[in-house]
């Protein structure tokens, strides 16, 4: 497998911009490819929910049973049953089509906390690191002090602050997520900051802004970009954490998270209600991790070098 | 090496205040009158206007939080308006749980995971190894409460009837009970540290039936002690099996592994004693960041094992707004990682002298 990227590196390296190249290697990448298998099923089914679950998530169904098993007709379920894939939840509603709005919610949450993160982390980061002295120094002892919390705990404690409730959750995780982006953007400025295109162009008289915003920050991007995916991961996760917790989102919003939570006394009698949410969690995740894991591999300059050789 | 301990020491304290100030706001923040919000809405006037005074919310803010810092360093961490008694009380009964819990989940992720990291790196690219490494990647996205409950459905349910059977929750059998070390030594009228180190050793079951030789009672802790473990440990696992797979991949290519097998030393030590040292840096690293993951897995598991830990404490008080108790918990947890991580810094310093001089 190396040996072979490393024999298509060497033939193409010479035409092709290193974007071009990076999103190359990304498609060249297994696990970046089954990442992006994964994240492109689950974006299709946020994106179609309403056509292809077949109940509504949050609406009753009459005439079934309470947390009955999944039934599925190629299975040997009787044809004359209607077809339940997931099974019933505990309010007898359709499982699979909780699990399918379910993606919505998710991918929402993953990259809104993010987004959030890295846009307030960034700009304490590229602040601390452009401006460096006392600045610096006080706004990464700030970020010392909140990473001296283990992160899922200093959420649940912001919780109890903000009350419960899916937006403050997002909110607590968000607030939690910013030193790990700050120091990232500080300890890129800082090292974008010294380089020749940078010194050169502050020698022909660039403002501040413009250095910071028109040099320094695009070149950080790179890291950045890692980060904020793996991040997405790990913002699902606290996120589904707090749900399951009761401090996060509430009923009867199809989150993985809550509906594990919900059904969590169930799992001897009912385990498919627990399973099937857990699976989608899980897959998410992996999805965003593998891709992760790609990206860093496409981009990382020092990687490139190491992956050929 | 005492020079790096003395600085790495005093570099603690600015983090000290900092998450003694984020303990204090945690209550100060709370939207509203802090009056209605820890006694409820039906709290009359009177009752708000001594409760101020109890707690000292009159004074200014800065010396509210002198005051603070010099309760806190005294152990006194309030009292929980659910219980009417003292937080430190609640601390000594919960956090017992909660320790064992993180060291038996971070024994279990560290001894297997450096196994298995050290067999996949030994034969790359082998099915052991892409095992392995599909593992690793599945464990590292798994929420840990969702393995919590799948081990407790195989274990419990499929397994019934086999000696595999592992029981689901609770801290000991239903037969078994601790016993009473303030009582079992007459040390009842203790206060202060002594009455909080007693309190712990007695909630702990592990070490209660330590102490008192009750072996039965210690094997019936550990038996209800492998599900949450495991399913706490999983996570860091695959980190821990990933970070030692590739850093042992690299070390092995390197020049004074290459000498050490040309002197003719037996394979076998030459991963043990050459290049495991190496690779145990980073890793040590990694399981001190992981100290977090493993903290934060407790408090989820403790949940879905039904265990009487911190994490189920401070749930239970943040739902029904006891602020003291979740002021206090946050405050513990924060001590207890900040410490785990000196102790990372400390041992990363012993194994690798480099890091000493900087």
């Amino acid at each position: 497998m190396s040996s072979n990227v490393a024999i298509l590196d060497a033939s193409k390296i010479k035409y092709s911009s290193p974007g071009r190249e990076a999103v190359r290697r990304l498609f060249h990448h297994r696990s970046a490819i089954i990442g992006m298998i994964i994240l492109g099923f689950l974006l299709t089914l946020a994106i179609f929910a309403e056509q292809i679950a077949p109940y509504n998530p949050i609406q009753l169904l009459r005439d079934v049973d309470r947390r009955a098993a999944p039934c599925i007709h190629l299975l040997g379920c009787p044809a004359d049953q209607p077809e339940h894939l997931f099974g019933i939840d505990g309010n007898s509603r359709d499982l699979l089509s909780r699990v399918i709005f379910g993606s919505r919610l998710s991918l929402q949450v993953g990259v809104s906390t993010v987004s959030f993160a890295i846009l307030i982390g960034g700009i304490i980061g590229a602040i601390a690191g452009f401006i460096g002295g006392w600045v610096d120094d006080v706004l990464m002892r700030v970020m010392d002090v909140l990473m001296a919390f283990p992160s899922l705990l200093l959420a649940i404690a912001i919780v109890s602050v903000l009350g419960t409730g899916l937006i403050n959750a997002l909110l607590a995780i968000g607030i939690v997520s910013i030193p790990r982006f700050a120091r990232l953007v500080r300890s890129t400025v800082i090292s974008v900051k010294e380089l020749e295109y940078v010194v050169a162009a502050r020698s022909i008289g660039a403002t501040q802004g413009r250095l910071l915003f028109g040099h320094i920050i695009p070149n950080s991007l790179t890291p950045l970009i890692v980060q904020a995916t793996l991040g997405i991961a790990t913002a699902i996760l606290d996120a589904a954490a707090l749900s399951f917790l009761g401090l996060g989102a509430e009923p009867p919003r199809p989150e993985w998270g809550l509906m594990l939570g919900e059904e969590r006394n169930s799992i001897f009698n009912a385990p498919h209600l627990v399973f099937f949410p857990g699976v989608a969690i899980m897959l998410t995740v992996l999805g965003f991790n593998l891709l992760g894991d790609g990206l860093r591999d496409a981009l990382d300059p020092r990687l490139r070098g190491t992956g050929a050789g | 090496m005492l020079r790096f301990m003395a600085r790495r020491l005093v570099l603690l304290i600015p983090v000290a205040i900092g998450i003694l100030l984020v303990t204090f706001l945690i209550v100060r923040l709370i939207p509203g009158d802090p009056c209605i919000a820890m006694l409820g809405e039906r709290a009359t006037e009177a009752k708000c206007d001594a409760f101020k005074e109890r707690y000292g919310l009159n004074d200014n803010v800065f010396v509210q939080f002198v005051r603070y810092i010099g309760n806190m360093a005294q152990g006194d961490f309030g009292n929980s308006i659910r219980f009417s008694r003292p937080v430190s009380d609640i601390v000594a009964e919960r956090l017992p749980m909660t320790i064992e819990l993180t060291l038996f989940a971070m024994l279990f992720s560290t001894t297997v995971g450096i196994f298995l990291g050290i067999i996949s790196a030994l034969k790359p690219n082998s099915l052991t190894d892409t095992l392995t490494m599909i593992l690793a990647n599945i464990g590292v996205s798994m929420p840990v409460f969702w393995l919590g409950l799948m081990l407790a459905y195989f274990f419990a349910l499929v397994m019934k009837d086999t000696p595999l059977f592992i029981p689901p929750s609770g801290r000991l059998g239903a037969s078994v009970t601790l016993i009473n070390l303030a009582k079992h030594w007459g040390l009842e009228n203790l206060t202060g540290v002594p009455k909080f180190v007693v309190y712990f050793m007695s909630n702990s079951a592990i070490l209660n039936s330590i102490i008192t030789g009750n072996w039965s009672t210690l094997k019936d802790a550990l038996w209800h002690l492998i599900l949450p473990s495991v399913a706490v440990g999983t996570i860091p696992l695959a980190i821990i099996a990933r970070m030692t797979r590739s850093t042992l991949v690299e070390v092995m290519q390197q020049d004074y592994v290459r000498t050490a097998r040309a002197k003719g030393v037996k394979e076998r030590n030459v991963v043990s004693s050459h290049a495991m040292r190496n690779v145990m840096i980073p890793v040590i690293t990694i399981i001190g960041i992981e100290t977090g993951s493993l903290l934060s897995g407790a408090v989820l598991t403790e949940t879905v094992f039904a265990l009487p830990g911190v994490g189920t404490m401070l749930v239970q008080s943040i739902l029904s707004r006891d602020y003291p108790v979740v002021q206090g918990f946050t405050l513990i947890i924060a001590i207890i990682f900040v410490l785990i991580n000196l102790f990372v810094d400390v041992s990363y310093a012993y194994l690798d002298p480099r890091v000493r001089l900087e």
